[in-house]
């Protein structure tokens, strides 16, 4: 097997687009679990609404690509929030199983919704624009060979654009404040007058308008959309939120990031069979070496 | 009343050599020595944060020290596992009760007799009778162990229904019942009235003639301390500051001083002490 | 009427099947307070191996003496599962809550995988032709001890010790007990069990995949406990006989069956945040039982 520069790169290239994606989903799920100690279940589904609110509102409404793209992450936000109020919120204080259980029954439902309405096989996803491929050899010889998709640079600029206003949001605002503070202490910053409700409902829908923006890049990356493309993204996102430390907003993305190359390599270099292998490996190296993630701390209990 | 049961003579049977622990740049114990000697009634006392708690878990194996040794019978114990620390003889109650509330009383103390249960887990499986014969000795003695801290009637209460005093009376009994050399009390007196905490004090003694268990006690009522305590171990922030018998620390300059640098709120207990 | 007492029969097994998954998830999660997503995987590893045992290893054997062959192929697969409880519990029973859990579906799913490549035993196609040698009253018999064993189990002194690691670790430990020694002993237990169910599966369906044990199978066997009460015996036979009704009732009506499943899903959202400590508390209140002699209150 011998090392090719420029199939390095591709591979990275891809695997950084693809890292990306599972970047905006593992988000939500460590934005949640900062703050409720909750495995959104769900969240994946998040995911797979934003692929198919892409569908109705580029195929349907004919919305202009920017204008549809945030009303399709307003529209997954919301239906997060809906969900939370509806299913997670009034068992916020019973025992730790029945919020997970819940969550489950979420994620069926909203999967099976989808199923029923949109059919189980793959829908075709609108083409936004004509996806040029930029030979990137042409610009510098040294990468003779490599491509790179319009498509994948407009999941890269995308995601940073999202990155840059979540850190902005989380480290600049009042709302980010509050929930930082409440993913530290929940019980002092309840007594300190932060509106708990209204904040974890912004949590989620933070963390599911960025899912479902992923869902968007996504249905457009592979022009199409599928019900069932929820559940293995979602276990892989979460599988990199684990990695980089559950409940660390960085750690998410690196986690990510680490898990998109590692797949790419992966099928570069290995056997493509392997891929989803991958993420579990991963997580159960994690778990048995150092399951508090790269950038977590261990917990201490206090006798 | 502590005369009256002096101790075994003065032989030692713990002994704590500089021990230190350090939780990343907080020193919460620091080159702490004393012993504890056998039959004695040692009290444990400083102020808030003094790192009183955090020796009791350093003795029975909940942490590891950073330095330092913990020597039972001369034989080295810091470090261990807590199930082994408490298999050597040292039982301990907890600041908050940590008592396994779903279950009763009388299988909270039957826990504690696990290990001498006389049948083995395919016995228990398919009800042989030789688990018959080990159930029906193991409830014997733990109702014996209760009938003696008068907690029978309450045997078939699930714990978590208890009033608070009785909760503390059971963490005591569960204690008792792995037949320790050493029972270590965090703060038993906690959230008491004047008439629980003298009820608790004709307890610790009473426990102490019928066991035969040394007693290691961490308190705040300064009334309870001064009246049982037969010898008294000051500690502030982690350093130990004093020791000695109750009169010598209340007059103690140093540890004055350490309690907000005011008298120490003592009532005076009716009878004189040495 | 003679259709609908057709229909139990045949539906029975299924019922006493998953009354047997459920109780064995209930001595990990409910009796012993931990949280494991995997069972599914000791299902599989004790239907595999039961139907290995019949069809691949002793096939003519188990033609001549069924019977016993049978009773022979639920030791052998409550064997396989417990050692496959032991060998995934000790890396994993270090963790724990939220870690514990994320671990076990990890392990969950390596042993679906691995089963999945396994050439010997079908790999994806799956095993077939086992022998339709189980009779109702065996399955029901083999139910019945589990439940009585179980039950015996956690009014012992092993069965104290298990609670109490659930009631409170750090106390338990200072109670000499060996807390690592006895979440193991749960948890190979429970798979055990869960070997049992998936020897009885197996012989029940005649024909077993990989992907007949996936991920959905944990959560089933966790929503029964659930739905019923967690740490409640009584609750998980509640809790299966439940989760395992709703679809087959479902699929009984035309309309109903093709949305069979989100109306499960709906359901199971409904039940929690109608009862989220499960329904046995709701069935005690209803029945007014009185509780037993040695647990009666002062």
């Amino acid at each position: 097997m011998t090392i090719v520069f420029t199939e390095v790169v591709q591979y990275l290239i891809n695997g950084i687009a693809q890292g990306a994606v599972y970047a905006l989903i593992a988000l939500g799920y460590t934005m949640v679990y900062g703050i409720l100690k909750l495995i959104n279940f769900a969240h994946g589904e998040f995911y797979m609404a934003g692929a198919f609110f892409g569908i109705v509102a580029f195929s349907v409404l004919g919305l202009p690509p920017a204008l549809g793209t945030i009303a399709v992450m307003v529209a997954t936000g919301l239906l997060a929030v809906l969900v939370e109020r509806l299913a997670y919120r009034p068992l916020r204080h019973s025992n730790r199983i029945a919020p997970l259980i819940t969550a489950i029954g979420v994620s069926i439902v909203l999967l099976e919704a989808a199923r029923l309405i949109a059919g189980a096989h793959p829908r075709p996803f609108p083409q936004l624009f004509e996806n040029t491929v930029y030979e990137l050899g042409t610009w510098m010889p040294a990468l003779d060979g490599v491509i790179l998709q319009k498509t994948q640079l407009v999941i890269f600029f995308t995601t940073l654009v999202l990155m840059a206003l979540l850190w902005f949001i989380v480290n600049r605002t009042k709302w980010g404040r509050a929930m930082r503070a409440l993913s530290v202490d929940f019980d002092a910053s309840q007594l300190m007058g932060v509106p708990i409700n209204r904040v974890i409902a912004f949590t989620f829908f933070l963390g599911a308008a960025l899912a479902g923006a992923a869902g968007l890049l996504v249905g457009m990356y592979y022009n199409q959309a599928e019900p069932y493309m929820g559940q293995l993204a979602g276990l892989k996102a979460f599988t990199a939120a684990v990695l980089g430390g559950i409940g660390v907003i960085p750690g998410a993305v690196l986690g990510a990031l680490f898990l998109g190359v590692a797949e790419a390599l992966v099928v570069g270099y290995g056997e493509s069979s392997y891929r989803d292998a991958i993420a579990f490996a991963i997580l159960i190296a994690v778990l048995m070496t150092r399951p508090w993630g790269l950038l977590g701390k261990p917990e201490r209990v206090k006798v | 009343m502590a005369e009256a049961l002096s101790p075994q003579g003065q032989e030692c049977l713990l002994k704590v050599e500089k021990l230190t622990i350090r939780f990343g740049g907080l020193v919460a114990v620091n080159e702490v020595d004393f012993e504890i000697r056998k039959g004695e009634l040692l009290g444990l006392i400083g102020p808030n944060g003094a790192g009183k708690t955090t020796c009791f878990n350093l003795l029975t194996g909940v942490y590891a020290p950073t330095s330092g040794k913990i020597l039972v019978d001369g034989r080295e114990i810091q470090g261990l596992a807590p199930h082994k620390v408490a298999a050597l003889g040292l039982a301990r109650t907890f600041q908050n009760i940590r008592l396994f509330k779903e279950l009763t009383v009388l299988e909270n103390v039957l826990v504690s007799f696990h290990f001498d249960r006389g049948y083995n887990f395919v016995s228990a499986l398919l009800r042989l009778p030789s688990f018959h014969r080990g159930e029906k000795r193991l409830r014997e003695q733990a109702m014996n162990l209760l009938r003696s801290l008068d907690l029978e009637q309450k045997a078939h209460v699930p714990a978590k229904s208890l009033p608070y005093g009785e909760q503390r009376k059971v963490e005591i009994a569960r204690a008792l019942a792995t037949n320790p050399k050493l029972l270590l009390l965090d703060e038993p007196a906690a959230g008491m009235n004047p008439v629980e905490t003298a009820r608790l004090c004709e307890l610790i003694q009473n426990i102490r003639a019928q066991f035969q268990v040394t007693v290691l006690l961490i308190e705040h009522d300064m009334s309870l301390v001064m009246k049982i305590c037969e010898r008294i171990v000051v500690l502030d922030y982690g350093n130990l500051i004093a020791e000695g018998k109750p009169s010598e620390i209340r007059t103690n300059p140093k540890v004055i001083e350490a309690y907000l640098g005011g008298t120490i709120n003592v009532t005076e207990p009716e009878a004189p002490h040495a | 009427m003679t259709g609908y007492l057709s229909l139990v029969f045949e539906l029975a097994p299924l019922f006493l099947i998953n009354v047997i998954l459920a109780a064995s998830l209930n001595v990990i999660n409910g009796f012993c307070g931990l949280f494991s997503l995997g069972h599914a995987g000791f299902f599989a590893v004790g239907a595999y191996a039961a139907a290995g045992f019949t069809v691949l290893v002793a096939p003519e054997f188990t033609a001549q003496s069924p019977l016993i062959a049978l009773t022979l192929a639920c030791f052998i697969g409550m064997a396989a599962s417990a050692l496959a409880g032991l060998l995934v519990g000790i890396p994993c029973l270090r963790l724990t809550g939220d870690y514990l859990a994320v671990a076990t579906v990890g392990f969950g799913e390596i042993i679906r995988i691995v089963l999945l490549n396994t050439e010997a035993v079908g790999a994806s196609r799956g095993l077939p032709g086992i022998p339709d040698i189980v009779p109702l009253w065996f399955t029901a018999l083999a139910t019945i001890l589990t439940l009585w064993s179980l039950n015996n189990l956690i009014r012992s002194s092993f069965g104290r010790s298990i609670l109490a690691v659930r009631e409170d670790e750090i106390a338990a430990r200072s109670m000499r007990v060996n807390v690592r020694f006895y979440k193991t002993l749960a948890f190979v237990v429970g798979s055990m069990f869960a070997g049992l169910a998936g020897a009885l599966f197996a012989h029940d369906r005649q024909f077993i995949a990989p992907n007949s044990f996936g991920f959905m199978v944990s959560v089933q066997a966790l929503l029964m406990i659930v739905v019923g009460g967690l740490g409640s015996q009584a609750g998980a036979v509640i809790g299966a006989v439940i989760v395992t009704a709703i679809p087959e009732l479902l699929r009984l009506h035309p309309a109903l069956a093709e949305i069979r499943m989100l109306i499960f899903g709906l359901i199971m959202i409904m039940i929690m945040l109608w009862k989220p400590d499960g329904l046995i508390g709701v069935l005690r209140s209803l029945l007014r039982k009185p509780l037993k002699p040695e647990r009666a209150h002062g």
